[in-house]
């Protein structure tokens, strides 16, 4: 079972209690907010990792399970690139 | 070559409607001024086609039909619409459908262009859309400032109401004007009484929206399109725009046209139609923003044989988001106007995100130092910093979309950036402002 690391950056308030524990995966930015810098956790992580989500004063950090992506999330969609262009008729 | 024009104009005049075999389709029968009436929509659409189920728990035919069509959503996220639809049928509890016509673009006309002179054919999408995922009611959100808007859809409301039974209850819900209001979750928010920001995710809002409901959240071009693939099936959409983005798109042009305002076009019509539709352009184009202020610049070289499709935009990292074209003419300087957007961009931070608020203020400030000829030697690597703190750190999308327009802007007009890095304001920088940045702000 692999686990991955989330902020909630609306719940964030840059205490950086994170980074202090788990500076494996965490770094602040030049305002104090985690910059993750690789979200996944394994075994030998898992203890710090959990005990900086608890640390955190506001709950902003999470140790997700991973789980597979679900239809409807919001990204962006490129349409596959295709050879033919339309005709395109310019009005009178 | 026949004289099929593909383009029409919301404001053209009744001879060109009727002379164009394929377009308009969302336009058709539009009046220069005013509502179309539920009898006049009727008259020009049809009546709303009957669903027939095979079983009653089948699931309902219009899903495959809007997947064969490959309707893709047109608030723009470009998601297809029938994955969004069968995730939310497929829920157990009963559903919710929000037409979302919050148009926070300032530069977008489209969703009111809909909800003002074609309020039934929006009503139509989300009467389609409730019956498809078994809603028992469509709320449609309106941005509170489009009072012709809101006063449409409330009469269509009502009209529609005398006509028909109670299948679908229908509420007019006015969302407040900013630009972060119409991101799903926002709109899920205000709707349960919250303010109108956006949330952390998940749930997404096709898994627990409104009350908690499964929620099917749709933008009000999707549902119009969506109202004709009911009545004239995927292989008629299919007959216009490319294999990747069947069907056409109603696009906002804006910017040194002689007739600004909403067209419809083909997918991967040319610029050049839609500005010859648009009655020529008044004054040299410089450039074109496509997809609105979270969107990507494209300059002068290459927009004589611009095709509007995402397919063809894609090799310049650019697409129609929501249809926003907006063209910079030669009068304006391109720095002074990214100068403005960057800070209008991080005033409309809802503030909540640490990352979002501090880093697209700071992104600002640099690119206003630029414009005046004040800033260091490495602000152009702090601006590539910056924009790589802000990309992905927020609850919404609204970070990215500033990333996106300062690098793009900073891309297409390197030249221009580095002339007021080096010597400050430069003399159309006085040039009165062209870039809208209030949703009353054209036409």
């Amino acid at each position: 079972m692999s686990h991955r690391l989330r902020v909630n950056p609306i719940a964030c308030e840059a205490h950086g209690m994170c980074a202090e524990l788990l500076p494996e995966r965490i770094a602040l930015d030049e305002w104090g907010y985690p910059l993750i810098t690789d979200d996944s956790i394994d075994r030998s992580l898992l203890d710090h990792a959990r005990r900086a989500a608890q640390a955190c004063p506001t709950f902003a950090l999470l140790v997700e399970r991973r789980v597979e992506a679900k239809p409807g999330r919001s990204s962006v969609k490129r349409a596959p690139p295709s050879g033919d262009s339309p005709a395109v008729t310019i009005p009178p | 070559m026949s004289s099929s024009p593909t383009l029409m104009s919301a404001e053209a005049p009744p001879e060109v409607l009727y002379e164009t075999p394929a377009l308009p389709r969302i336009l058709e029968g539009i009046r220069p001024h005013g509502p179309m009436s539920l009898d006049e929509h009727v008259e020009v659409h049809g009546a709303l086609p009957v669903e027939r189920r095979r079983r009653r728990r089948a699931e309902s035919p219009l899903i495959g039909e809007v997947e064969r069509a490959g309707l893709l959503g047109r608030g723009g996220a470009g998601f297809p619409t029938a994955t969004k639809l069968r995730a939310v049928a497929e829920a157990r509890r009963q559903a919710v459908v929000v037409i979302n016509a919050a148009e926070g673009e300032p530069a977008s006309r489209k969703d009111r262009t809909l909800c003002e002179s074609l309020p039934h054919l929006v009503l139509d999408g989300g009467q389609l859309a409730a019956r498809a995922v078994g809603a028992g009611e469509v709320m449609v959100c309106v941005c509170e400032s489009a009072r012709a808007s809101l006063e449409s859809i409330a009469l269509a409301i009502e009209q529609r109401a005398r006509m028909s039974g109670p299948e679908v209850r229908m509420q007019l819900v006015a969302v407040p004007g900013r630009y972060v209001a119409g991101q799903e979750n926002a709109l899920v928010n205000h709707l349960n009484g919250g303010p109108a920001l956006p949330t952390f995710t998940p749930p997404m809002a096709f898994e627990q929206g409104v009350r908690r409901r499964p929620t099917l959240i749709n933008n009000a071009e999707t549902l119009a399109h969506m109202a004709l693939i009911a009545r004239h099936g995927s292989e008629w959409f299919r007959q216009l725009g490319t294999p990747g983005q069947p069907g056409s798109a109603l696009i906002t042009l804006s910017g040194p046209v002689a007739d600004p305002g909403v067209y419809e076009i083909e997918h991967g019509a040319s610029l050049a139609s839609l500005i010859d539709a648009a009655g020529g352009a008044t004054a040299r184009v410089r450039a074109v923003l496509l997809g609105g202020y979270g969107g990507t610049w494209i300059a002068g070289g290459h927009l004589h044989r611009l095709l509007l499709s995402d397919e063809h935009l894609e090799p310049y990292g650019a697409s129609l988001g929501a249809g926003v074209v907006l063209l910079l003419s030669e009068h304006a300087c391109p720095v002074a106007e990214s100068a403005r957007v960057a800070r209008w961009l991080a005033g409309e931070s809802a503030g909540q995100c640490g990352p979002c608020l501090n880093g697209l203020d700071a992104l600002a400030t640099t690119v206003e130092a630029i414009a005046g000829g004040v800033a260091e030697a490495d602000a152009p690597q702090r601006i590539a910093r910056l924009t790589k703190l802000v990309r992905r750190r927020g609850a919404c999308g609204h970070p990215d979309g500033a990333d996106n327009f300062i690098t793009s802007a900073m891309e297409t007009f390197a030249a221009e950036f580095a002339e007021h890095a080096r010597y400050g304001p430069c003399e159309t920088c006085a040039a009165p402002r062209e870039l809208p940045l209030s949703t009353q702000g054209i036409a």
